[in-house]
């Protein structure tokens, strides 16, 4: 297995919700990588990012990864949910603050 | 690469869709597109743009920089239409 395959699962693993974009939540590089945070920090919960264009070879492996061509990509408890336009879908329609809500119930029960 | 092109790419891959594209910027790199089609029905909103994704093939990693999707059903597109 490629280590990007690595480092692209232990982020999934690490983050119950996982953002890989363009830059870090500070400096967005894109207008939809900015958008994606933009949506999370709306939401007010805790969440990771991975800087694709730090690491060539995990930005061309998460479009295999998640057979998804653009950047940026959610995952939320290691199932991925999808690019801005679907992030904000689900958040507009309200199914993305369930699936939040529901990530973080998870981790609370754990303790 | 013009909205048409990227229109002809999807209406090729799903015949049966009723396809609009518009180009957002003018410089041919960053498209917006509304794609209705029954095969959507039933399906979640990941699977229905990585159908649309895959009838865009190699344009859509080499040539396109941006594409804002919205995929509706028939029933869909009519009740947001009324």
């Amino acid at each position: 297995m490629s280590n990007a395959i690595e480092r692209i699962q232990s982020a999934i693993k690490e983050n119950k919700i996982c953002i890989f974009m363009k830059g870090d939540r500070l400096f967005p590089q894109c207008g939809f990588s900015a958008a994606t945070v933009q949506v999370f920090e709306q939401l007010g919960v805790p969440y990771g990012t991975v800087d694709v264009l730090s690491d060539p070879e995990l930005r061309e492996q998460i479009k295999v990864y998640s057979n998804w061509p653009t950047i940026p990509q959610v995952y939320i408890e290691g199932k991925f949910i999808g690019g801005c336009d679907i992030v904000r879908e689900l958040y507009e329609s309200g199914e993305l603050q369930t699936l939040v809500r529901n990530a973080v119930a998870a981790d609370a029960a754990r303790g | 690469m013009d909205a048409a092109e990227v229109q002809a790419l999807i209406e090729r891959g799903l015949p049966e869709a009723r396809v609009e594209v518009i180009d957002t910027t003018g410089g041919g790199d960053h498209f917006e597109a509304l794609v209705v089609s029954e095969r959507f029905e039933g399906k979640g909103l990941v699977e229905r743009h990585q159908i649309v994704y895959a009838a865009l093939g190699d344009a859509m990693r080499a040539r396109v920089h941006a594409l804002a999707l919205k995929t509706l059903t028939p029933a869909q597109y009519q009740a947001q239409r009324r």
